[in-house]
């Protein structure tokens, strides 16, 4: 029995090395750009262009985030990012849960194959897309005469179309694993299918949603084909545009405030992860296992 | 006060029959039990009942209204479901209180019910916990309580002690039975389970196929089955078929099951049994604890008979034995004191006051 139990804790040494090395390699591979970029952001430009070494800093400074957030175009660039993920992400949470509680719940005919659609067109590739709908804009444009290039509550029209079927996909999944007789009971209790969702599928459903959420957020924060696609002048830009634009003049790489506006642009989805990981690993293994 | 009444009650899915047509009237304060192998119709029913299922034929009454298009919540029914369905972001109280919260009704009324229906099922402490905290049998007084605390004209059960243990499924069947003789709300209650429809309910109901084989009180059934299916499903271990013809021996009836062996019709069923004397189609249905140990005072209509035994199932109060007539496996139940072993010859009694003839080609009890 000893020897067995030695054994055992041998083995689960041996497993636990291993899986430290491996979990090691990841976060240097990860973690390693990241890192570079905060080295490269508290650097002077003097001390960039002059290369000494890429890990140290020899005179730290703030310079860069100073410039940058007392730069109204960068201060711009992060409104507009804040007030299209905001907007994108209301506006996928009131489309994807209702649509979502209706192809999983209320069977009408077509409801399968409406489910099976909503996940094909999130296969259809953004890059395919953005001529159509410029065509689409400039159609627009000329029979109503609104507008819709170089704006960026444009973005705001055209995030959902990435974020909302793949939303409505999660919770779908999320909502079928719900058991079936929960929402008998709460019939039977004298709820309307509006109460279903609200009192029931929603609260037993979070996790889910805030997956869902975290993604939809995600996606409109760090899109950067569409904003480079339909805005062009400094107000109406987005930060990932914004930087590469603004920050890149021809040849010339700011390269310290390049860093800088990236880390400073990466913080936002990375506090809301610390806070939200927890709901958000459980919401995407969620109908995985029963309970 | 509700009677339930289903008249004619049909249910399709597809083209696929699934209740063919059945009537039964419920009365008030009355506890049904509808009981059948899986796939017989009995949930389907009942969810048809609550109003989960569209009616394809026919109709369902509660009290004198016919509720075939009216949506559960008006319906004035609660139903108890068999993985519970406990709402899991919702307390205990919350979980009971929500129906009369939809409802609207009065905060402190709430209160009085949801205290009075955990007191009746003695889970008072558990008001503040979630489900998750809860234990299979508690969970199960949860949903006997969100029902109870909305007092209904209806109780539905739908197979409510599936999920549990064998034990805690005996004690929670008591459980249920004393709060109905508290309450005394029609209740219609679904189950697979025999012993449970027995124990429970003033009558029930045998469902086989889609149709009600036969319905009555559990002394009924067990005693004056209509059907070989209903003589064969209600008691455990099951009844004995053999087949068997009748001939006449002695100036009476003889039932034969085996060159060797011959059972004579008690005197009393002469008349009844005498038309079919010369169909070849007969089965001869006897339960195992009509076929005993020889002991010295025969009673009338008692027959021995000697065979030896195959198999001996000491179960403590009783020893079940296996033997064969005419190529049928049989059982008996003997006193475990008896002197019952396999491999040996046994002189047993079999009671004919308790013989069944059964048609095997109608399944009818003749």
């Amino acid at each position: 029995m000893a020897v067995a139990r030695t054994s055992m804790k041998g083995d689960r040494r041996k497993a636990m090395i291993w899986s430290y090395v491996f979990l090691g390699m990841f976060v240097v591979f990860f973690l390693t750009p990241p890192v570079y970029m905060l080295i490269t952001s508290l650097k002077s430009n003097a001390e960039i262009s002059a290369a000494v070494s890429p890990w140290w800093i020899f005179a730290p400074t703030l310079e860069n985030y100073v410039e940058l957030l007392s730069s109204p175009t960068y201060l711009t660039f992060f409104r507009n990012s804040a007030l299209v993920s905001i907007l994108v992400v209301t506006i996928t949470m009131l489309v994807s849960i209702p649509a979502a509680f209706a192809l999983s719940r209320m069977k009408f005919w077509g409801s399968a194959t409406l489910a099976t659609g909503v996940f094909l067109t999130y296969l259809i590739p953004e890059t395919l897309l953005f001529i159509p709908l410029f065509k689409i804009f400039v159609f627009v444009h000329d029979l109503t005469g609104i507008e819709l290039i170089n704006r960026w509550w444009v973005l705001v029209i055209l995030y959902p179309t990435l974020t909302v079927p793949f939303c409505t996909w999660i919770m779908i999944g999320y909502f079928g694993s719900i058991p079936k007789e929960l929402d008998e009971a709460a019939l039977i209790d004298g709820a309307g299918y509006l109460q279903i969702l609200t009192k029931i599928f929603i609260p037993v459903a979070l996790p889910g949603i805030i997956a869902a959420t975290i993604f939809a957020f995600t996606v409109s924060w760090a899109q950067f084909l569409y904003p480079l696609a339909f805005t062009t002048s400094a107000d109406q830009l987005v930060l990932p545009v914004g930087i590469i634009t603004t920050l890149i003049r021809g040849d010339v790489f700011t390269w310290g405030q390049i860093m800088t506006g990236a880390l400073l642009g990466a913080a936002p989805p990375l506090i809301i992860y610390a806070f939200l990981m927890d709901y958000y690993i459980a919401g995407l293994t969620a109908g995985a296992t029963k309970g | 006060m509700a009677r339930v009444t289903l008249r004619k009650l049909v249910k399709n899915y597809e083209e696929t029959p699934a209740v063919r047509g059945i009537d039964l009237d419920i009365a008030d304060k009355e506890f049904v039990v509808l009981v059948g192998p899986s796939g017989c119709g009995k949930s389907t029913t009942l969810r048809m009942i609550a109003g989960l299922e569209d009616i394809t034929g026919g109709e369902v009454l509660i009290g004198d209204e016919v509720v075939n298009d009216m949506p559960p919540k008006d319906r004035d029914i609660a139903m108890v479901f068999q993985n519970y369905a406990l709402y899991p972001h919702m307390t205990v109280y919350e979980n009971m209180s929500f129906g009369l919260r939809l409802k609207k009704v009065d905060k402190a009324e709430i209160a009085k019910r949801v205290e009075n229906a955990a007191r009746i099922l003695d889970i008072s402490e558990l008001l503040q916990r979630k489900p998750k905290q809860l234990s299979g049998g508690q969970r199960q007084r949860v949903a006997m309580g969100r029902a109870i605390v909305r007092d209904p004209k209806v109780f539905l059960f739908d197979e409510p002690l599936s999920n549990l243990d064998a034990k805690l499924r005996v004690q929670m069947r008591t459980e249920i039975k004393k709060v109905h003789q508290k309450v005394r709300t029609t209740t219609v209650y679904v189950t697979h389970d025999q012993v449970e429809a027995m124990t429970l309910a003033d009558r029930v109901v045998v469902m086989n196929g889609g149709v009600i084989e036969q319905v009555g009180t559990p002394n009924d059934l067990y005693h004056f089955p209509a059907t070989r299916f209903v003589a064969g499903f209600i008691g455990s271990p099951a009844m004995n078929f053999i087949p068997c013809r009748l001939e006449v021996a002695g100036g009476g009836l003889a039932a034969r099951l085996s060159p060797e062996i011959a059972f004579p019709v008690p005197h009393a069923r002469e008349a009844r049994y005498r038309p079919y004397l010369d169909s070849g189609n007969l089965l001869f249905g006897l339960r195992p604890e009509h076929i005993v140990e020889q002991r010295p005072h025969a009673e009338s209509d008692q027959h021995a008979f000697e065979v030896p035994l195959e198999v001996t199932e000491p179960m403590g109060m009783e020893t079940l034995v296996y033997f064969e007539i005419g190529g049928v496996e049989v059982c008996g139940r003997v006193n475990p004191n008896a002197g019952a072993q396999s491999g040996h010859r046994m002189k047993l009694v079999a009671d004919l006051a308790n013989m069944h003839l059964i048609d095997a080609a109608s399944g009818k009890v003749l």
